[in-house]
């Protein structure tokens, strides 16, 4: 990831903000530009919205082969989740074993360290999943 | 060092992540007898953070349950302190991730602290004179680590990751702070260079003249300031780099374990360094009741310590259960095997992948 782009996506990656259309309230994460029901009617009546944060899972599979970044946390769980605002998020999810996990289980965001350019360049962090507590 | 105006604390929390190693596991690696130095450490247990955790994750997930806790957003607060050992950055503030983070930029003010395990207890002093002169409503103070020992070193045993978040304020407190006093000498009982990955110590030297001296010295110093005795507080958090110092060290002021035992948690999470006297407190605050005097004595490194005298209010009950409490947090674990914890804290090398 460049360094423009990890900073342009900073505020969705950290707090999760999102856009909410005025006209008919759907939500989406990431923020789009036009709201596909709406269309041109959406066009400057999309509004900042930040999620909640917490959703339930809706499918999850664990992943043997990594990517680069995720080498040492293999086997790891990757999950949809249902954010309580209707919106669907994919992640990692972490802080529980992959036997103890199932579709409906209740989940919140967790601010984790995702990767790095290098070892001498930026840390990429940003939002996964673990279970509620 | 008294504030002209009232100041204390009105919202914290504190993390520990979930892994935890033995101290006997660690002993079959090296040759020792783990489960001798656990006893001898007073340490059951101690955390390891995941391979995605560091001192900014943690610190994250503190100010964003203490902000949550408090009732405020980011825009409530004016400053960031976070004080570590273990940043992940060399240049490059962890403050301002955290910032970020929790909404609280760009109008505040923000910095990285170092001074051994006392950097968190720094941070707060910073706050309360930001917060009593009237330049800021609220302040946030963080300590947090994710410390290593080198492997087979003593310091391996209990070096463990954890850290508390405390924002400091004027309104709505659930703790007002009376009073503080810094006890600071050149004392060189443990350091590391920079680019060192691991930390050197002067063994022995690092009891005696350093944390008892420091510990000692600070806490009388506020004892006398505030015309204070150890029968007159509740509860009393000491810097906790095992089991034992901060048992010695109370009792030798005169305070009895159970005033000491609600805020030691490092016999289960071992040594958190700059998270230990914070997470201590935070401990200590699920704890009390409203009225409850607490004394916190930090100590760090090279070396200083910071004391407090802390009342809690009311308002404790309010808000203890708006977030996990400490309790909460370190109930969840599990134990990991030395492998799997020499892959996490990356002592081994994969070389190009």
């Amino acid at each position: 990831m460049n360094i423009p782009r990890l900073w342009r996506e900073i505020r969705q990656r950290y707090q999760g903000i999102g856009v909410e259309c005025e006209p008919c309230g759907r939500v989406y994460f990431p923020p789009r530009e036009v709201c596909p029901h709406c269309r041109r009617g959406s066009i400057g009546n999309l509004n900042e919205y930040e999620l909640g944060g917490k959703g339930k899972v809706v499918t999850y599979t664990q992943v043997h082969e990594p990517m680069e970044d995720y080498k040492m946390m293999v086997p790891y769980i990757m999950v949809i989740v249902e954010m309580d605002e209707d919106v669907r998020m994919t992640g990692q999810l972490v802080d529980v074993e992959y036997e103890d996990v199932e579709p409906g289980m209740e989940v919140e965001v967790t601010i984790r360290r995702l990767g790095e350019e290098s070892p001498s360049g930026i840390i990429y962090y940003g939002y996964k999943f673990r279970p509620t507590r | 060092m008294k504030t002209k105006r009232k100041v204390g604390i009105n919202g914290y929390a504190g993390y520990v992540p979930r892994y935890r190693i033995t101290p006997k596991e660690i002993g079959e690696v090296w040759g020792k007898d783990g489960e001798m130095m656990a006893k001898g450490l007073n340490v059951e247990s101690k955390s390891v953070p995941s391979p995605d955790e560091d001192v900014i994750s943690i610190s994250i997930q503190a100010a964003k349950w203490a902000t949550e806790r408090a009732g405020l957003t980011g825009d409530d607060i004016g400053a960031i302190y976070v004080g570590s050992e273990s940043h992940p950055y060399a240049v490059k503030p962890t403050a301002t991730i955290v910032a970020a983070s929790i909404g609280a930029t760009p109008y505040l003010t923000a910095a990285d602290y170092e001074f051994a395990c006392k950097a968190g207890t720094a941070a707060i002093q910073t706050g309360m004179g930001l917060v009593a002169s009237g330049m800021l409503e609220n302040t946030m103070a963080i300590g947090a680590d994710t410390s290593q020992g080198a492997p087979g070193d003593a310091l391996e045993y209990s070096a463990a990751a954890g850290g508390a978040a405390f924002i400091i304020g004027k309104d709505d407190l659930i703790a007002e702070i009376h009073h503080t006093c810094s006890f600071t000498t050149d004392t060189p009982d443990f350091w590391r260079r920079e680019g060192q990955k691991y930390p050197s110590h002067g063994g022995r030297f690092t009891g005696q003249p350093a944390y008892f001296k420091h510990i000692t010295g600070c806490t009388e110093c506020i004892f006398e300031e505030t015309d204070t005795g150890p029968d007159d507080y509740d509860y009393a958090v000491f810097h906790q780099p095992n089991g034992k110092f901060p048992l010695k060290v109370a009792k030798k002021l005169g305070f009895s374990k159970e005033q000491v035992l609600p805020g030691l948690l490092v016999t289960r999470i071992g040594n958190t360094y700059s998270g230990s006297a914070p997470l201590g407190l935070a401990a200590t605050l699920d704890h009390a009741d409203p009225g409850d005097r607490i004394l916190v004595t930090s100590y760090g490194s090279g070396a200083g310590s910071d004391s407090f005298d802390i009342v809690v209010t009311d308002r404790i009950e309010e808000i203890r259960h708006k977030v996990p409490t400490i309790e909460e947090v370190i109930e969840d674990h599990v134990f990991i095997s030395y492998s799997r914890y020499a892959k996490f804290r990356e002592k081994i090398d994969i070389g190009a992948w």
